[in-house]
């Protein structure tokens, strides 16, 4: 039986401390798992790190990557996360061509109804922060390219259960 | 607290976890710890090769089921150890390797001797650390321990900068360790285990298939009594050759590739498979798709990543072997009122017949499975055999029965050429008492013979018993089975002369035409107080067999 591919985002709490990221990525590296995205910051306890992996698989694949993430001594605690109950952001800056006012205009138009924020400003070119889901991001950047998109800088996403639901330590 | 160097924190925490021996080679970067050594009465045995030391630290450890200690320099005494490691990860094989590193300001420099020795092992290692400062050795030597001997086991490297070692701190021996993201079940789910009751209650077919955590829980006997119970056969994974004593009634011997006819099609035919402390290796299950097609699968082992790795059980029980075997077994003698089982049973019995016939020899010669049944005869039940790999590997688990627990040690996962003759040696310094016996292959002893020497200098009297057939044996089998007999790179041509060669290090070398003569050298080795070489040829042309080709179920396998 062919399981159907999704993507899955999972959310562990780790020991924030030198070699767990390595650990971590090795570990799917080595056991031919693929990653979208990680992000990884302090959480709310500052010797703990909280890391959002985001990927693509069935279910079977998912649930070893929970085992074998579990079954690092530095990982304290992993779940998965539903997707109606997440909230999930990426937050990217986007650096597009300026050459004249007109095109300047229409970028800052458009950041304005994306909520973005221009966060740099020189003569040719703009510095665009957004933040939201993949997809806003996503089409915010094609969007952009016309005007000419010369980098693109994403965090990955960070993820959150909403109300008390919680992937934490007690 | 005590002030004291880091090198003398190791050596007094090494002692609180009751440390007798020691395996390494010393080095530039680990001297202060050697230093230390040179003080105490822990006894450290220069080994001939890294590989060999880590080697002899798993053997150790599996013989003796506490955790073997190796250690090296920086560098190339680390890189020497990565295979042994690899070994001992692949096998569950408790043991603590401790290596010297450059000094914490060369770190990154790509200083004389440095390798990223911690980032080396991470994908070999259950865990690895590389201390910061003197002062956190006593708790991560602890740790260490703690981690490797403890739920599944496994190896742990910690990499020493050589300036911790000479830096001197107050040292507290006393300081808890605590894991949060280390917790191991052991108890299992009563649930889980219900269903597994009833499902064994109502098999007709049932069969137990138990790997090495059998052995590593201390489960053995358990697993016995539940066989008896329930009258149900019992396979074992190479990893768990000897968790029933192989004399036994419903003992099948081995499954998998070389498995035995009984243990193959038992498998296949089972309606209820518990599988304890193993993993559905490829070499175990053959082809998984075909594998215990109408059977439903119980699954218990206490690394939940295993479960649903390879094969998706019918019923998942994440929890040390011992305890749920105790708990099956308790609850089904409640309900299980059974006293017969004889279809099944005769059915065993007539293929493990079969298993029988194979070991007659004909032709001429030294027939490998009728000398593996001669060493039996003339061992004590509680010797202990190592393996090298290939075909002497499979010859021992298929015709050389195991008794009991940690008599039988192999490299299952890994397939370690080498692995044996150290391994042997590691035995022997955890139990003096009984003789220990390395299988050999002659392809196999060259790559670690060497060690000879320390056996010498450490009067560790082993024996090597080489089937020499001049080849790399297992591989010219596959080469004449599924090459069409064009034998590529597996004719050694010119092999020492492996009398002399022993004799050169101060050992025993005899070679033997017959198997009389070879009972006589044999009986002279178990006597001997220096390692013995014992030199059979046999023929480059024997087969071991059964065999299942690979992609095959393992119903469909070759018996002459
Ligand atoms: C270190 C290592 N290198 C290569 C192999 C591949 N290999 C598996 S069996 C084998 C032949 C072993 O020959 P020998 O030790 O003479 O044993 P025999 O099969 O003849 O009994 C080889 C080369 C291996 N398992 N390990």
């Amino acid at each position: 039986m062919e399981m159907k591919e999704r993507i899955y985002m999972i959310s562990a709490i780790v020991e924030h401390k030198p070699g767990v990221l390595y650990s971590v990525s090795n570990m799917f590296r080595r056991r031919g798992f693929n990653i979208e995205s990680i992000s990884v910051g302090e959480s709310e306890q500052s010797e703990l790190a909280r890391m959002t992996i985001t990927m693509k698989g069935d279910e079977a694949t998912v649930e070893q990557v929970v085992k074998q993430l579990k079954k690092l001594i530095s990982v304290v605690k992993v779940s998965i996360l539903d997707s109606e109950n997440t909230v999930a952001r990426e937050l990217a800056l986007i650096k597009v061509s300026t050459p004249d006012a007109r095109v300047r205009s229409d970028v800052i138009n458009y950041t304005e109804i994306f909520k973005g924020h221009i966060v740099d400003v020189a003569h040719e070119s703009l510095i665009i922060e957004i933040t939201g889901d993949t997809d806003k991001i996503n089409a915010f950047i094609e969007l952009m390219k016309p005007f000419g998109v010369r980098e693109i800088a994403r965090t990955g996403i960070a993820a959150l259960q909403r109300g008390m639901r919680s992937v934490k330590m007690e | 607290m005590p002030r004291m160097s880091g090198a003398k924190a190791l050596i007094e925490s090494l002692k609180k976890e009751k440390v007798e021996f020691i395996f390494g080679i010393p080095g530039g970067a680990i001297l202060p710890v050697y230093d230390a050594l040179y003080d105490s009465d822990m006894k450290h045995i220069l080994m001939r090769h890294e590989q060999c030391a880590a080697h002899a630290a798993d053997g150790y450890a599996r013989a003796s089921g506490k955790v073997g200690v190796c250690m090296s320099t920086s560098g190339p005494g680390a890189t020497n150890l990565v295979t042994g490691i690899a070994n001992a990860y692949m096998d569950s094989s408790p043991i603590v390797a401790i290596t010297g590193q450059v000094p914490r300001p060369f770190i990154g420099k790509d200083a004389f001797q440095e390798t990223d020795i911690v980032g080396v092992t991470t994908p070999i290692t259950k865990c690895n650390f590389q201390v910061r400062s003197a002062a956190e050795i006593p708790k991560i030597v602890k740790a260490a321990f703690y981690i490797a001997y403890t739920g599944r086991p496994g190896p742990v490297l910690i990499d020493l900068p050589k300036d911790t070692q000479t830096e001197e701190d107050e040292m507290n021996f006393d300081e808890k360790i605590e894991f949060r993201g280390y917790r191991p079940t052991y108890d299992p789910h009563p649930l889980q285990v219900e269903k597994a009751v009833q499902l064994l209650i109502q098999a007709e077919r049932p069969i137990i298939v138990a790997g090495g955590g059998v052995k590593a829980s201390n489960a053995c006997s358990d697993l016995v009594a539940l066989a008896e119970t329930l009258l149900a056969p019992v396979a074992t994974t190479l990893m768990g050759k000897g968790a029933i004593p192989e004399d036994h009634p419903l003992s099948v011997g081995m499954l998998g590739m070389h498995g035995t006819a009984a243990a193959n099609h038992l498998v296949q035919d089972a309606d209820v498979l518990l599988a304890v402390g193993m993993r559905f290796s490829d070499r175990s299950t053959g082809n998984i798709k075909a594998f215990c097609p109408d059977g439903k699968i119980i699954h218990i082992d206490i690394d939940s990543s295993e479960i649903g790795k390879n094969i998706k059980p019918h019923v998942p029980i994440v929890a040390d072997a011992k305890r749920t075997i105790q708990s099956i077994h308790n609850r089904l003698i409640q309900k299980f009122d059974r006293k017969e089982r004889s279809t099944w049973l005769n059915r065993m019995q007539t293929l493990k017949n079969m298993h029988e016939e194979m070991i007659k020899s004909v032709g001429d010669g030294i027939k490998p499975p009728a000398l593996m049944v001669e060493i039996r005869k003339m061992l004590p039940n509680d010797a202990i055999v190592t393996t090298e790999v290939g075909q002497n590997q499979m010859w021992a688990a298929l015709y050389l029965k195991a008794y009991k627990p940690r008599t039988f040690i192999s490299s299952g996962g890994l397939g370690t050429m080498g692995f044996g003759f150290p391994a042997a040696l590691g035995a022997k310094v955890a139990c003096p008492e009984v003789p220990v016996v390395d299988i050999a292959g002659d392809g196999s002893f060259l790559m670690t013979e060497q060690d000879l020497a320390s056996s010498i200098a450490w009067k560790i009297p082993v024996i090597v018993v080489i089937l020499n057939n001049s080849m790399l044996g297992m591989v010219a089998q596959w080469q004449r089975l599924f090459y069409n007999r064009r034998y590529s790179a597996v004719d050694l041509k010119r092999i020492p002369d492996f009398v002399k060669l022993a004799e050169s290090y101060g050992a025993q070398g005899s070679r033997v035409q017959s198997i009389e003569e070879f009972r006589a050298a044999f009986k002279e080795a178990i006597n001997s107080d220096v390692a013995t070489v014992i030199d059979v040829p046999i023929s480059p042309e024997e087969n071991v067999l059964p065999m299942v080709p690979p992609g095959n179920a393992l119903k469909d396998l070759i018996l002459s």
